[in-house]
């Protein structure tokens, strides 16, 4: 049996574990209909051209882990943020951890998506926003909706701000053969509301894992999210990340991905502005080595005048790894005075690493202001003589340009140590070995 | 201190510099002028080692040691400093940063421990202070967005930081407005002595009103085609490079 069938197959036992009555159930077995009849996009497709999950549909994952794991958090204190006081929401093999989490409804709502399927007090705010913005027709997206259940659940309401950031952390013990994971997060904050989430996959065993995370994000007007996504995974770990955002009146969404390690990663990242003087900002630092593969799909759907959008990725592909930036912006007629920039700027280290970079621009306003720039490279000998010459050898020198190249794209993490953390990531994958603490 | 002999070098098979012979003793400050495209900037980072020149013939000889096998790093490590005439910007490394980096890295490949942070911390309000450098602009990130005089000045403050035993001054006039160029030369000044030597590259007298050579030298063609005093200098100064070029073809 494949993926697809076993998947399939299993939605009925699924169905024994919610409640079918809950409007919600409604749109799961929409979804699975859909995920029926499309089935998981295949390099045929023009957005999976350069990234195939053949050999994903192979393996037998299971699909419903048991039950909760016991893990210590002295073992898997290093995955947290753990500098700095946080909100946790943590995931053992799928299943929540209370015992690892750190949760509140004191004024905003930091807690699960299966309390806020079966409480009533939740059911106004599902019904304004689960399923809004996620894609109805995606097949990886629709399969996830189809298999919602578990997952972050994120409220702020108009003018409030949580305490403090928010981590989500989804860990996989090991303790099935292969595990297939997926989450559905909802994050919504109201009018002049701000918030900080950190989220994270990590698989502590070489047991193959393949998550197909969907996370809905609502922004009301004059809101502020940041959300930082860590990548930085074992080696047979598989991520698909599809990410809705949903922006009204100047409101400000920043995402930052930073893609260091796992498998195959996947990264549909989707903003749709729907009001006017809105900030979206896209940034990505991918630093890749082995065989590893990234795929950084975003898209940009300016609908609305006088509105930015941002994008910066940076890309260092070093062994046979593969990567690929596909930046779609939309501009839709009625957006005028839009201003669009994109960015994505490659170096490859070794002969056998790949990248794609493809800007797609749809643009049917006459007045915007839309710039996009792509580099491909080695590094600049110049500047390698430059810094050999005051004594740094190579090796050093070497991985201090990178780091360098990597940097400008950390100058908008708003959280001092998660930046000084991805700072020292960055230096460790590089190998930088500098005298100074960064 | 420095001996080059007969020194040919060559970029993708065209040869540029053509058999220079150049003696410097410790104590000395010599400059080398000459028209544009005459080899100055190969000279100085040939003999930094830069890779992307192939040394043909001869050798550069830093007390008594051939360098022909030595990496830019180990150079450095030797005491040799070159003074970038367009210094690279690092985002996200801050000066400050850099030259602890920069010095730490000397002093590990000759054997000694790391520089003490009140060590550095002293050295660096002491050097910054001879250069009129602004403590804020230690923690920017090295040269980026800096003004040209900045940059400059920049590189002379890693000198001096460095302590070399040999430094070249890459056209460090160009893009200098005359206070900076009264600064960046005063600083040089003060770290003459009688252990270190000086290379001044330039194309034009300016800056040797400030910094005086001992000796000066006329590059043309990949070849020193004269050598004098300070006076030579001025003689360029006033009657330009043609003459040099006619003696030369003559």
């Amino acid at each position: 049996m494949d993926l697809k069938e076993k998947l399939i197959s299993s939605f009925l036992a699924f169905e024994n574990n919610v409640d079918l009555d809950h409007p919600v159930h409604e749109v799961r077995s929409e979804a699975i209909k859909n995920f029926e009849n499309k089935g998981f996009p295949s390099k045929k497709e023009e957005a999976w051209k350069y990234t195939s999950l053949n050999s994903l549909q192979k393996v037998d994952f299971s699909i419903f882990p048991k039950e909760e794991s016991t893990l210590e958090y002295k073992d898997v204190k290093k995955y947290f943020l753990h500098e700095i006081d946080t909100y946790k929401i943590v995931f053992v093999d799928g299943v929540y951890s209370s015992y690892l989490s750190e949760t509140t409804h004191d004024g905003v709502d930091v807690c699960l998506m299966s309390s806020a399927f079966s409480k009533p007090m939740f059911r106004q705010v599902i019904e304004v926003y689960f399923n809004k913005v996620a894609s109805k027709d995606e097949s990886l997206t629709t399969l996830n909706t189809a298999f919602s259940k578990e997952g972050a659940y994120i409220y702020i309401p108009k003018n409030k701000m949580p305490k403090k950031p928010i981590q989500i952390l989804h860990l996989a013990t090991g303790n099935e053969a292969a595990l297939m994971l997926q989450p559905r997060n909802l994050i919504v904050a109201e009018d002049n509301a701000e918030v900080q989430i950190i989220e994270r996959h990590q698989s502590l065993t070489d047991n193959e894992v393949f998550t197909n995370s969907v996370t809905e994000i609502f922004a009301g007007k004059d809101a502020i999210v940041d959300y930082y996504k860590v990548q930085n995974d074992a080696p047979t770990a598989s991520l698909v990340d599809n990410t809705y955002i949903s922006q009204k009146d100047s409101s400000v969404v920043r995402v930052h991905t930073f893609s260091f390690g796992g498998k195959l990663i996947r990264n549909n990242l989707n903003f749709y502005q729907n009001g006017e003087r809105i900030d979206s900002t896209l940034k990505g630092v991918t630093i890749l080595g082995d065989k590893q593969h990234v795929d950084h799909h975003t898209l940009v759907h300016h609908r609305q005048p006088n509105c930015e959008s941002h994008q910066d990725y940076k890309g260092i592909f070093g062994d046979s790894s593969t990567g690929v930036f596909n930046g779609k912006i939309i501009v839709d007629k009625i957006a005028q005075k839009t201003d669009a920039f994109q960015q994505n700027n490659n170096i490859l280290l070794s002969d056998r690493a790949t990248i794609n970079s493809k800007p797609q621009l749809e643009i049917f306003a006459d007045d915007v202001k839309c710039s996009h720039g792509c580099t491909i490279g080695q590094l600049d000998e110049d500047a390698l003589f430059y810094l050999r010459s005051r004594g740094i050898p190579k090796k050093e020198a070497t991985a201090l340009l990178m780091y360098a190249f990597a940097n400008n794209v950390l100058e908008s993490v708003r959280i001092p140590e998660l930046k000084s953390r991805i700072n020292k990531i960055i230096a460790n994958k590089l190998g930088v070995r500098v005298g100074f603490d960064l | 201190m420095l001996e080059i002999k007969n020194l040919h070098a060559s970029v993708e098979d065209k040869e540029i510099l053509k058999g220079i012979d150049l003696k410097v003793n410790a104590g000395e400050v010599h400059a080398i002028m000459g028209p544009n495209g005459s080899g100055k900037s190969t000279l100085a980072s040939v003999i930094a080692g830069k890779e992307e020149f192939e040394v043909e013939e001869g050798s550069i000889i830093l007390e008594g040691e051939d360098l022909d096998e030595l990496a830019p790093e180990e150079r450095a490590h030797k005491g040799i400093f070159l003074s970038f005439q367009y210094p690279v910007e690092i985002p996200g490394v801050s000066v400050t940063n850099f030259i602890k980096t920069a010095i730490n890295e000397s002093r590990k490949a000759r054997g000694l421990e790391e520089m003490p942070a009140n060590e550095m911390l002293k050295k660096i309000r002491e050097k910054s202070e001879l250069l009129e450098i602004d403590r804020k602009f230690l923690s920017r990130s090295l040269n980026e967005g800096f003004s040209g005089g900045e940059k400059k000045r920049n590189e002379i403050f890693q000198m001096a930081m460095m302590e070399p035993k040999l430094a070249i001054l890459d056209e460090t006039d160009s893009g200098l407005d005359i206070d900076a160029l009264r600064i960046v030369a005063n600083g040089v000044n003060k770290l003459r002595n009688k252990d270190n030597a000086i290379i001044v590259i330039t194309h034009y007298q300016r800056l040797l009103d400030y910094i005086v050579p001992d000796f000066v030298h006329v590059l043309y063609n990949g070849k020193i085609v004269k050598s004098g005093t300070k006076e030579l200098a001025l003689e360029l100064e006033e009657k330009g490079y043609d003459w040099i070029k006619q003696e030369a073809t003559v």
